[in-house]
């Protein structure tokens, strides 16, 4: 799954911010306190996966999942090189109309 | 002024108020001339619905540059959209088969002029893999490119 499509779910941008807060957790540990089902809280936690934004590793029984900083970090830089650029043709745009206003 | 940007994960959104007449604006927005002066671009042709528009980027150090813009939807004074493969392009990579983001341009009244709003949305479908050129560390404009898109979705 896109990095993006990814992101634009508010299940999985609460996982990714509380991996963020706490470091590594298990899927136990992120399921607590969720009103989705652990079932769902897995697959969500799969396709961050997909993306690339989250990895696990086996520990005993449970599956402990963390972020991958750079992944999001540059997902980020991506989104806001495309608005810096598009504040630069804005800026343009109202320097050309605003200076040949008839 | 570059009034506000809301963000989002999947979109970028500008809202500029402008000292000019919605008419002015709007001409400079859809007229293809007037857009190849502001957004510094060479078009090969007028805006039409449905229509696609090939460009250049006039900018300096990315004359490569190549855009298509899908003309979506041109509704006089309040409504311009187009689809294009965002940042700019590689020219040794096949972009048609990969998904397009979707820019709209809103125009509305303001107390002082107008207000317009650019929409950048749709990056969700962009893919998870691409192959990127060097990316060359410069100021402003149109830096990195594909190669960002790359590097930063991979």
């Amino acid at each position: 799954m896109p990095v993006f499509a990814a992101l634009a779910d508010a299940t999985r941008l609460r996982l990714l911010k509380r991996l963020s807060a706490e470091g590594s957790l298990s899927i136990t540990r992120l399921s607590q306190g969720e009103r989705v089902t652990r079932q769902a809280i897995t697959r969500h936690l799969y396709a961050l996966g997909g993306a690339g934004l989250v990895h696990h590793k086996r520990q005993g029984r449970e599956q402990i999942w963390d972020l991958d900083m750079k992944r999001l970090e540059k997902a980020r830089q991506y989104l806001d090189h495309v608005a810096a650029q598009w504040d630069a043709a804005a800026a343009r745009l109202k320097a050309f109309v605003e200076e040949t206003e008839r | 002024m570059i009034a506000a940007t809301s963000s989002s994960t999947d979109r970028i959104e500008k809202v500029v108020e402008l000292k000019a007449t919605r008419s002015r604006v709007w001409r400079a927005i859809s007229s293809a001339k007037e857009f190849e002066t502001w957004f510094r671009v060479k078009l090969d042709g007028e805006f039409a619905e449905g229509k696609t528009v090939l460009g250049q980027i006039t900018v300096p150090n990315y004359e490569h540059v190549r855009i298509e813009m899908q003309i979506q939807k041109i509704d006089a004074e309040r409504y311009f959209a187009y689809r294009w493969h965002p940042a700019c392009t590689d020219p040794t990579v096949d972009y048609s088969k990969e998904s397009t983001t979707l820019v709209e341009f809103l125009l509305d009244d303001a107390p002082d002029g107008c207000v317009l709003t650019i929409v950048e949305s749709g990056f969700d479908r962009l893919p998870a893999n691409r192959r990127a050129e060097a990316f060359r560390q410069n100021e402003g404009g149109w830096r990195g490119c594909a190669t960002a898109l790359a590097k930063y979705v991979a």
